[in-house]
């Protein structure tokens, strides 16, 4: 009887070491502290459906409604809390419909572990059900990929996925898992150490190029900082404001570097670029030295490169060298982490040239051409709109957009003062991306006020994940900026190609409000600016969901502006205050 | 102008794909690629021979060369002393009047006949590009039926000259 018992109870130890290889991808996400899923099921990850069903909710899934939706969502969680986003999907069309999402993550270097299905290893590259080259797909639009070939490799190649999307200069890494790997069952348990010789991201930078810095800006008569993604990343704002506040320098950044530097500071003189501020773009064209910190120089803020920070040395640090000197030759290289450059430079007290006339007059730009907008008697202005925001959120909210105008009021007019609260599609530009990456911020940062700043064209593409919003209660303020147009689109075809609105006023919009609520979710329009007050009070002092259908100025445009083309001290549309 | 970079990657599945994908991603002009095992079990070579406009692109390719994940060390080697070989095979049209009289053009070029048929013959040469050229070069009045070219495989010599030319391959900052 005695032994009966413990034969039992070997077996059940056994069985207990029995695990599908889906089993031991869920206890890898479990083992990375992965507490937040983007996901949705599919034929070729089942097994991993029915693990993660065993596994009794080791961490919260959410599904949305488009697989876009769901990379989007990671790629907000991941911009606002710093961890890594993690999506899993099905093999072909679920793996496919993520391919933007992925090559935004990549644009924008945000640390997204993308897990895709795939089908089983006997019957890859036989178009079979649902198949999809998903490495062919996604090599150029990830920093690394990995199909997964052998149960024993899995928890190997997980760690090293979150390592490299994580470290160095952050980006999406794609693992795709044939279907019979996650059913494979076995007892044994495998090496988690994986082993990446080729992949060593400089972090410290050489002492050498720092001093060389510190004495080009002992030299500089006319110095100016730019900010970018870097700082955020390095969580280095608070090194970058000692090291301004230090020397004195007045401070441009990026359209993602908007946060890394208070907006409200003084030495802040605001985005810089094609539709960066006057003072910003100016200090940049007359600088004798730039210090890039964490920006890749893109052509969006360069403009024409041969006008660009033409009288300047120009130091570049990039954690990321091939960033260095790919688009704007570069006297001064540092490779290496934002934060380790800037105590670097903190660490060595330069005497420095006397600035004072040109910190005046950069000043002076900043006073006499600031963002500007007029106001009509009755309809709502965009860029008033957003200043409203502002005051109503006290400047705190986490601000999600998509692309276009609004996207560039939001840069414009919402003064960003803190780090990590500005989730934009930068470099690829992707509609649709406000939506789900409010989802994912919300879900990061479940305490903070997120709003979304959509036009009615970019919410259309992903409006589906209204019916995560209400699934989970997510309290995001949803604004539509309507203007009942491709705003950007119509802006550019007014302006450069002699007003033929070729498919760009959107004439049949839904009834967004009705949408809302179609959903489950508060609706509100507000047409007049003398309704804005009073419902903007209603919308954040609601405890849940709110859509608002914000009818504003269909013709405004966005300026400044530098045309395509053009130099940045060759702005548009620049005003000088009448005082 | 024409450089000759090497790359030593780790033979990971796809790694052709990776490096050529990323290469016609950024635009850069190759010439040739050769990729083949080395001395070390899992550790591939390839060389590459790109046309590029000027110095910074090719500081910009080696750069986006060493940031694949698989590629372990890349190097311009084309200021240095080096060795640098292809093969080639050139089918080349010949009746019995011509045979003795192609024999006698590829002596010089250290040329080998491969085989011999009716109205051809196939012939081997190793050396570098401008050899190969020469060759085909002298042996076009024959009509040459078919040619292939491995492209170039090089290495840098066990002793270099005292003078060396900058290294762009690995640029360190």
């Amino acid at each position: 009887m005695k032994t009966q018992t413990q034969n039992e109870m070997k077996i059940e130890e056994q069985e207990q070491k029995l695990r599908t290889g889906a089993d031991l991808f869920i206890e890898s996400l479990v083992e990375q502290n992965v507490d937040t899923v983007f996901g949705y099921p599919g034929g070729a990850v089942l097994p991993i459906y029915d693990a993660l069903h065993r596994a009794e909710a080791p961490f919260q899934h959410i599904l949305c409604r488009h697989e876009q939706g769901l990379i989007h969502a990671a790629e907000g969680y991941a911009r606002v809390t710093g961890k890594p986003g993690v999506v899993i999907a099905t093999s072909g069309p679920g793996a496919t419909n993520l391919v933007t999402g992925i090559t935004d993550a990549m644009m924008d270097s945000l640390p997204v572990v993308v897990f895709t299905g795939q089908v089983s290893t006997a019957v890859i590259g036989t178009d079979a059900f649902q198949e999809a080259d998903v490495i062919g797909i996604t090599t150029p639009i990830t920093k690394h990929n990995y199909q997964v070939t052998d149960l024993k490799e899995l928890p190997k190649v997980i760690n090293a996925a979150f390592h490299i999307a994580t470290t160095g200069r952050p980006g999406p890494v794609v693992v795709d898992i044939p279907k019979n790997i996650a059913q494979e069952i076995s007892d044994e348990s495998f090496s988690r150490d994986f082993h990446l010789p080729g992949y060593q991201p400089t972090v410290k930078p050489n002492p050498l190029q720092i001093r060389r810095l510190a004495e080009a800006l002992a030299t500089a008569k006319r110095p100016v900082l730019l900010a970018g993604a870097g700082i955020h990343f390095a969580d280095a704002d608070k090194e970058l404001l000692e090291f301004a506040e230090k020397y004195n320098l007045p401070v441009t950044t990026t359209l993602l570097g908007l946060g890394s530097f208070p907006g409200g500071h003084e030495q802040a003189l605001g985005m810089a670029g094609m539709h960066g501020s006057y003072a910003a773009n100016m200090a940049i064209y007359e600088a004798d030295l730039l210090i890039n910190i964490g920006a890749r120089f893109d052509d969006r803020l360069t403009g024409a490169l041969q006008h660009f920070a033409p009288n300047a040395k120009v130091a570049h640090v990039d954690i990321d060298p091939a960033e260095i000197g790919k688009n704007v030759e570069t006297n001064i290289p540092v490779v290496g982490d934002a934060k380790e450059a800037l105590q670097g430079l903190l660490k060595i007290d330069i005497e420095k040239e006397d600035c004072t006339e040109w910190y005046k007059s950069v000043l002076d730009n900043k006073s006499s051409s600031p963002f500007w907008f007029e106001r009509s008697d009755d309809l709502i202005s965009p860029q008033w709109l957003i200043e409203e925001l502002h005051r109503e959120t006290s400047g705190e909210a986490i601000i999600t957009t998509d692309v276009g105008q609004h996207q560039m009021w939001a840069a414009q007019f919402y003064q960003f003062n803190e780090p990590h609260k500005w989730v934009t599609s930068g470099g690829l530009g992707t509609m649709g991306f406000g939506v789900p990456a409010a989802i994912g911020a919300q879900l990061g940062r479940p305490g903070e006020t997120v709003v979304s700043i959509v036009g009615d064209g970019g919410f259309q593409m992903t409006m589906q994940e209204l019916a995560v919003i209400k699934q989970h209660q997510l309290p995001i303020k949803l604004i539509i900026v309507n203007n009942e147009a491709l705003g950007m689109v119509r802006q550019w075809q007014e302006d450069f190609y002699e007003e033929r609105y070729s498919s760009s006023l959107m004439t049949e919009n839904p009834d967004f409000v009705k949408l809302a609520e179609g959903f489950g979710i508060k609706g509100v329009r507000v047409a007049n600016e003398a309704d804005v007050p009073g419902v903007m009070k209603e919308v954040f002092s609601y405890d849940g969901p709110v859509l608002v259908d914000a009818r504003v100025q269909k013709l405004d445009k966005v300026f400044p502006m530098v045309a395509p083309g053009k130099g940045n001290h060759e702005m548009l549309g620049v005003r000088r205050c009448s005082e | 102008m024409q450089r000759i970079i090497t790359a030593t990657v780790q033979n990971s599945s796809g790694v052709l794909n990776r490096i050529t994908g990323m290469l016609s991603k950024r635009a850069f002009n190759i010439e040739s690629i050769t990729v083949g095992t080395s001395e070390i079990e899992g550790i591939s070579k390839m060389t590459f021979v790109v046309d590029v406009s000027d110095e910074s692109k090719i500081e910009q390719l080696t750069k986006q060369l060493n940031k694949q994940i698989d590629v372990l060390k890349v190097n311009d080697i084309t200021d240095y002393s080096i060795v640098a070989r292809e093969l080639a095979l050139i089918k080349v049209g010949s009746t019995s009047a011509t045979r003795s009289e192609i024999q006698g053009i590829i002596e010089p070029f250290r040329a080998r006949v491969l085989d011999i048929s009716r109205d051809s013959m196939i012939i081997e040469v190793t050396g570098k590009p401008d050899k190969v050229e020469a060759l085909a070069d002298l042996l076009q009045p024959y009509g040459i039926i078919e040619l292939k070219r491995t492209g170039v495989t090089a290495f840098r010599r066990g002793k270099q000259p005292r003078q060396q030319v900058q290294d762009f391959g690995s640029i360190s900052i």
